[in-house]
This record gives C-alpha cells, structure tokens and sequence, in this order.
C-alpha cells in the first residue's frame, strides 16, 4: 500500500484507478487479523527472541546482554545434552517405527473388503485421542509396577518391573505411546495408496511379480512423495513432543533426567527457573536443528522420492 | 473366487481385528475400570468385573476443592469454541485475499504465511509470554484466544487458499455482472462453496485447543481457570496413586467432547487429513 502513490510519478503511466486503490485496500482489510498476528505475534516475536537468547532475562528485570554465553553455557549443562539426547533418541526411534507401523496398515487396509471403514476408524483413534492428559495418565498407569501391562506379563510368568520409573526403560513407553499414535499417518498412507494405477499391480502380476517385489518396485516408490510428506510432518511433531513426557514424568523429565524431552527443559528454564535469555536460546537451537534435518529431508528428496510427472512441485 | 483367496481373506479379517482390539484395549480398560469400586480395578487385567459403580465419577467430579470438573468444562469449551469461530473466520479471510485478490506485497506475505506452518511455536514463545504479561493477559483466557483471532495457525490458511482455488472463477466473475463486490464474493460465493474446508478447520481447531496442554499449563495458573486437562494434571496430582477409579472417571468424560466431534465428522475428517497430506 505505501507504494502505490509514489508508482504514479515514478513511472509515467496513466494514474493508478481509483478501483484498483479501493481494491488494494479492500484486499488489505481482508488480510488485516493476519498481518497483525504475524507482524505482532510471530515475527516481532521471533527477532525479539533471538536478541533475548544473547541475554539474561527473568520477566520481571530488563534484559543483560551477556553475548554467546547462553549457548555456552549449553554445551555445559549436563541436563542439556541430556535433554537433546532424548529428543534426538525419540525422534530417531519413534519416527520410522511409526511410518514402518502406518505403511504396513496401511496396504493391508487398502483392498476392498467388508468393514474397510470400520477398522480405518478403529485405527485412526489412537492418533485422535493420544494427545491428551488422559491418555498420557493412561499410559503412566498402564506401565506402573502394578499395571495392566505388568499384570498381562504376569499371565505368561513374566515378571515385570515399573517401567515409568526405571531409567533404562521410561523413555521406551513414550516411544510406545508416539508409535500407538500411527493412525493420521496411516490416512495419508491409505491416500496416496489409491492414486497408483491399478494396472501397474495388474502388468506386474503378468510378469509374474510377487507380492514382496511388487511392494518395493512398484508400491514404495510410487508412495515416495508421501513418505516424505509423513516424515516432514512426524518430524516437526516429534521434536516437540511435551504433553506425554510431562505427566508420564509428573514434570520432572526424571528418571535420572531420561524422559527430559528438550521441550520439557525448555520449559522448566523458562517457566521454572526464569532463565528466559537461556530458554530464549534453546528455542533458537531447536529451530536450527529443525531446519537442518528439514532440510537434509529436502534435498535427498531428489535420491529417493519419485515424482510422475519428473518433479515439479 | 478360490478357496485360497478366501482362507487369506479371512486371515487378514481376522490379523486386523485382533491387532486393533490389542491397540484400543488399553482404552476400553480405561473405560471398564472407571466404573469398577476403586479396591476392584487392580485385582484382574480383564474387562469384566463382579461389582459396577458410577461412584467414580460423583466423587471425580467433585475432587478438586472449591470447584468441580463443571467447571473445567466449562472453561475448555469456552476457549474453544472462541478458537474455532475464530479461526474459521480470520483464516478464511487472510485465505480469501491470498487466493483471489490482488495487493501489493502478496508474494513476501504468501511466503512469509508459509514459513510460519513449519516454525515451531518455542521460537516466539518467550517472547510471547512478555507481551501477555506486560498487557495483564497472563491467567485469562485472552492469551489462548486472541492469536486465533489474529489468524496466527497458518496451516488452515493454506488449506483454505488450496480449497478455495478450485473454486471456478466464472463463479466470480458472474457474481460481478450481477453487481456484486468483493466482499459479496467472500460472503455469498466463497464462504458457502468453502463449507468441507471450514469444517475440518472447526474440527481440527477444537480437537487441538481441547489438547493443547502447552499453552493451559503455560498461561493459567489459578483453579477457578484451569481446563479439563489442567484439572486431570492436578487431580493426579494431589491425589496420588490412591484413587485411580475417579482419576480414570474424569479421563473418560475428557474424551467424550473430541470422540463425539470425530463421530459427528468423520468423513470430512478422514478427507480432510488425506487431501490435506496429498495436496500438502
């Protein structure tokens, strides 16, 4: 808007018409909640938190500029490195097993057989209901000493032991808990399953293809765009995840810092300690990271994700 | 068909509803156990119990002192439902404006919308947190409610700019001839062609405020506020281990709201996510 009085003079053109004006402004009031919550709320934000990250900052002082230590500090801090160790451990385990879990549903479901619709459903609930309190609380219980989970091993004779509070093994049920979630993804699967030619399948069995093979000539690379579109999605979902670890660990991220997700720390620094420049800081790291493995993604996209039409987006 | 064809029918038949009753048993436990007396729960993995009771879920309901989960509810349906109105209209307007009209500095604006789909909320959110608190926000529902307003889940904005560019132009373009503006066109034309699009984006914003755990536990801090998940968190909390019953009575009712709206939508929620992940 700020340049369309000056185009009139600069370019020798007939005067921009009044309807076009009104149009412009019309189109920015359409736009208006927007570009003030992104102007306000996002990137304001965002240029203000990295200068908050090269600071000491506790809400209620004016911010101390203190330059890098922040992020020295980090290489420093044991519960940091632990903290990203759980996260990276989580993101590298939790996403494949649960693309792996949601592709194999997901052919498995893609035939036309009674009640198609019925088990898409009962497997999409998880993903629905998982994110919640309650399931987390769930969850807590179901791995406790004297859980569910506990009691079913007791059937078999085998002895179980508090899963949530032994080190080795919380963070494995909160891997569970992400790979019991696969059922969005198994959707988008299911998707991207029924845009492949059936005759592709049809001209494989004349060539007499078995199942194995034509599922990885023909199925997986067919399907590579929405691999790739699922890991992008798994990936930012992942890397953030708070809710579980913070009710499974009531807040702690314990045992011996095992379930401290990165998002947990951050948390506990910013809202705990009021240590907001090194929380500030942390969010600025995560960003980076984020964007590197997107990245990563993007360009081995050319290697493994097959496109029709030769790759334009 | 064969005999073979049809034994390995029946075979996947039967895998997939035994490995589906094994993922949602834990939930069905849940269900069965809130409704066991509290010294019942524990004694057996199954189902099935000699005595039933909703006791679990008076005493639940009234756990929390001075308050009841009434109350929660009450709370987590009044931010969403400000969510959802919200979104739909502020999203379909920023949409409306990037999908058909043009504007100076459309391009800067589409792709500064789109790199905010991927941005992970912590990278504003000390930040964020400052400004509540400066302007008195902190422990109302205004921090919760007033970035929906200012159209800040840029997802459904693209999903809506996806939709809303399929919709034929002629459409507008008659529109025009019978004297309409472009208001008109967004309320008369736009809008009601929209209705699938606007849904999954209702569904999608109650679901994710209804769960969104992060910001209730980041921006209420006193009881009288709290949300159904901020109730759970602290009635596990105080209660400790001794009470499972009530904890798991309170669990299931904080289910129903997110499981009916799934029921209610279903299709235009399966669509939703499979179009959405092809188009994305």
């Amino acid at each position: 808007m700020a340049g369309s009085e000056a185009v009139p003079t600069t370019i020798k053109k007939p005067k921009m018409s009044k309807d076009k004006k009104k149009q412009y402004i019309i189109a920015y009031i359409f736009l208006l909640p927007w570009l003030f919550g992104f102007l306000g709320l996002v990137l304001g934000p965002m240029i203000s938190s990295l200068y908050l990250s090269f600071t000491r900052f506790d809400l209620l002082n004016p911010a101390e500029w203190v330059g890098l230590a922040n992020y020295q500090e980090m290489f420093q801090d044991t519960r940091w490195i632990a903290s990203a160790k759980v996260t990276l451990t989580f993101v590298f385990v939790a996403v494949p097993t649960q693309l792996i879990a949601a592709l194999l549903v997901a052919v498995l479901l893609n035939k036309k057989m009674m009640g198609v619709g019925f088990y898409r459903t009962t497997y999409y609930l998880p993903s629905l209901l998982g994110g919640s309190v309650a399931i987390a609380i769930l969850w807590k219980n179901l791995f406790e000493i004297d859980g569910l989970v506990n009691q079913v091993l007791a059937y078999f004779n085998i002895e179980g032991q508090g899963w949530i509070s032994h080190p080795d093994y919380a963070l494995g049920t909160i891997i569970i808990l992400a790979t019991w979630q696969f059922g969005a993804s198994m959707v988008i699967f299911l998707a991207g399953l029924k845009q492949i030619p059936k005759e592709l399948y049809e001209a494989a069995a004349v060539d007499g293809g078995t199942k194995i093979q034509t599922f990885f000539r023909i199925t997986l690379p067919l399907l590579s765009p929405v691999i790739f579109f699922n890991l992008v999605i798994e990936l930012i979902k992942s890397i953030q995840v708070f809710t579980s670890a913070f009710i499974i660990s009531e807040g702690t991220g314990g045992p011996i810092n095992s379930t401290l997700f990165y998002t947990l720390y951050l948390y506990q620094k910013g809202f705990t300690h009021f240590e907001m420049g090194y929380a500030s800081a942390m969010a600025w790291v995560l960003v980076f990271v984020l964007g590197v493995m997107t990245l990563v993604i993007f360009f081995s996209s050319k290697y493994w994700v097959h496109y029709e039409d030769g790759g334009k987006l | 068909m064969d005999q073979s064809t049809k034994t390995s029918r029946l075979l996947t038949h039967i895998f997939i509803i035994i490995f589906g009753l094994f993922m949602l048993y834990p939930v069905i436990w849940m269900i069965s156990a809130s409704f066991k007396p509290e010294t019942l729960i524990f004694s057996s993995p199954g189902l099935f119990s000699k005595e039933w009771t909703i006791d679990n879920y008076f005493t639940g309901w009234n756990v929390v002192r001075n308050t009841t989960f009434g109350q929660f509810f009450q709370n987590s349906f009044l931010i969403s439902t400000i969510a959802v109105i919200a979104n739909i209209i502020t999203c379909s307007m920023a949409a409306y404006a990037f999908a058909r009209l043009k504007f100076p500095l459309k391009k800067l604006w589409f792709a500064c919308m789109l790199m905010t789909i991927m941005l992970p909320a912590h990278a504003t959110l000390i930040p964020q947190y400052t400004i509540f608190h400066n302007l008195g926000w902190v422990n109302t529902i205004l921090p919760l409610t007033v970035p929906k307003l200012l159209a800040t889940d840029a997802f459904f904005i693209f999903l809506m700019v996806q939709f809303f560019r399929g919709i034929p132009r002629e459409l507008d373009e008659s529109a025009i001839m019978d004297g309409c503006g472009i208001f008109q066109i967004y309320t008369r034309i736009i809008m009601p062609l929209a209705v699938p699009v606007l849904i999954t984006t209702a569904i999608f914003t109650f679901i994710w405020t209804w769960d969104d755990f992060f910001s209730q536990i980041l921006y209420l801090n006193t009881v009288e506020h709290f949300t159904v998940p901020l109730g759970l968190r602290l009635f596990l909390d105080s209660q400790g281990e001794s009470s499972w019953g009530s904890v798991f009575a309170m669990s299931v009712l904080s289910l129903i709201p997110i499981t009916t709206v799934f029921f209610i939508f279903q299709r235009y929620i399966v669509d939703g996510i499979a179009t959405t992940g092809i188009k994305g």
